[in-house]
């Protein structure tokens, strides 16, 4: 129904990474398509950009708060393994007593989110679900890891959802392959980074080679089958909204498609970089800022991450 | 069908031309994938996978490190071609 955006207050650019991890702003580009990244400062943390876009998102909707029945929030930002992001975002929106709770699919955590909603509102276990990608992954950032950590910037972004006489959600098509559970992922746990005298704190790292052709050529095949099971073809989308991992893999997903040139493609990353769960609403809300008139057409999002996880499902843009 | 290692050379030059640009008759054995001819880890997985659907044969992830050098790829590719 709405979108709501919030992005990281710090602009940081390629240069002021590129010395740990021995590289350029040249090179950075040529690899990932990243221009420059949002990041939050200390004062602000995930809860604070899932805000943000929460009450953006239901402003837009025209909903009282109170309508909701579910929060849920897509992370892996929360610096704690328990109270859940959700059951204080509920709290802060207005949104409280609704059902309140976390999910934890990566970078596929917003569509397996909005798989959720979906479901639970032709349930008829809620009217409105608000759904928010939430990340703060500067917290995971190890600047010397020359395998992820310059891709990454913190951002939320918020849809809510609600009740309809015409389908605006199509049919998930979503899973996972934990047989590849250690190709992205952080590089040591709490309790060895604790016990290690010396020890750092867990950071985020990736096996970037086979993660990439997993998310180009196994998930090229999700995004066929969505369209599928959806009963829209490449033709009729208005756009693709894929997760903004890497603008290599973006592009390289599109040419396996065989999108036609009308189809708009969400390339967000180049100035936000990949906020995992974040990063579909994100893409999908700066898309309709630059193209109000894709408003009301067709979307084909796929989210895809560690677990080895995905999610997809084509929508009406809001 | 098996081909021979010439063959295997010259489908993966051309690969490596699709992919990169880079002209055929720079593509020689001894010259390595990172250092000599410029190609970065994701263009070289493109090109695996197309070498993959070329010669129909499989070269995992773990593999794929292992071939540094275009003697090397085409070394694997020949024998894995069984």
């Amino acid at each position: 129904m709405s979108l709501g955006a919030a992005r990281g207050d710090l602009v940081v650019s390629n240069d002021e990474l590129a010395g740990p991890i021995d590289s350029s702003d040249e090179w950075i580009r040529q690899r990932t398509g990243i221009i420059e990244r949002r990041r939050s400062s200390a004062a602000e943390g995930a809860i604070d950009l899932a805000e943000r876009a929460g009450k953006e998102a239901i402003a837009k909707a025209g909903i009282d708060p109170g309508a909701i029945g579910a929060v849920i929030v897509a992370t892996i930002s929360n610096s704690v393994q328990t109270p859940s992001l959700a059951a204080l975002l509920a709290d802060r929106v207005g949104a409280t007593p609704a059902a309140a709770y976390d999910i934890s699919a990566a970078c596929a955590g917003y569509t397996y989110g909005i798989a959720q909603a979906d479901a639970l509102i032709r349930a008829g276990v809620a009217e409105y679900v608000l759904v928010v990608g939430a990340e703060k992954l500067s917290d995971f950032a190890k600047p010397t890891d020359r395998s992820i950590s310059f891709l990454l910037g913190d951002g939320a972004g918020a849809a809510v959802v609600g009740p309809s006489d015409s389908v605006g959600i199509g049919p998930t098509v979503w899973g996972s392959d934990g047989s590849k559970w250690d190709a992205v992922g952080m590089d040591h746990t709490i309790k060895e980074a604790f016990e290690d005298p010396e020890g750092e704190f867990p950071t985020l790292r990736q096996d970037g080679q086979a993660v990439f052709r997993w998310a180009v050529w196994e998930m090229a095949k999700v995004a066929q089958q969505a369209l599928e099971v959806s009963g829209i073809s490449a033709e009729e989308l208005t756009a693709f909204v894929p997760h903004q991992a890497n603008m290599r893999i973006i592009d390289e997903f599109a040419k396996q498609l065989g999108l036609p040139d009308s189809v708009l493609i969400a390339r967000d990353i180049q100035t936000t970089g990949n906020t995992s769960a974040a990063s579909i609403p994100l893409a999908m809300h700066r898309l309709l800022e630059e193209h109000p008139e894709a408003s009301g057409g067709y979307a084909l999002q796929i989210g895809f991450g560690a677990g080895l996880v995905f999610g997809a499902q084509v929508v009406r843009l809001p | 069908m098996a081909h021979t290692t010439e063959e295997v050379l010259a489908g993966l030059a051309e690969l490596i031309n699709d992919e990169t640009g880079i002209s055929p008759d720079q593509v020689t054995l001894e010259k390595s994938f990172t250092d000599d001819l410029d190609i970065d880890s994701i263009s070289m997985m493109t090109i695996v996978v197309n070498a993959e659907e070329k010669f129909d044969v499989k070269i995992p992830d773990d593999e794929v490190k292992n071939l540094t050098t275009v003697g090397e790829a085409v070394s694997f590719i020949a024998k894995a071609q069984g």
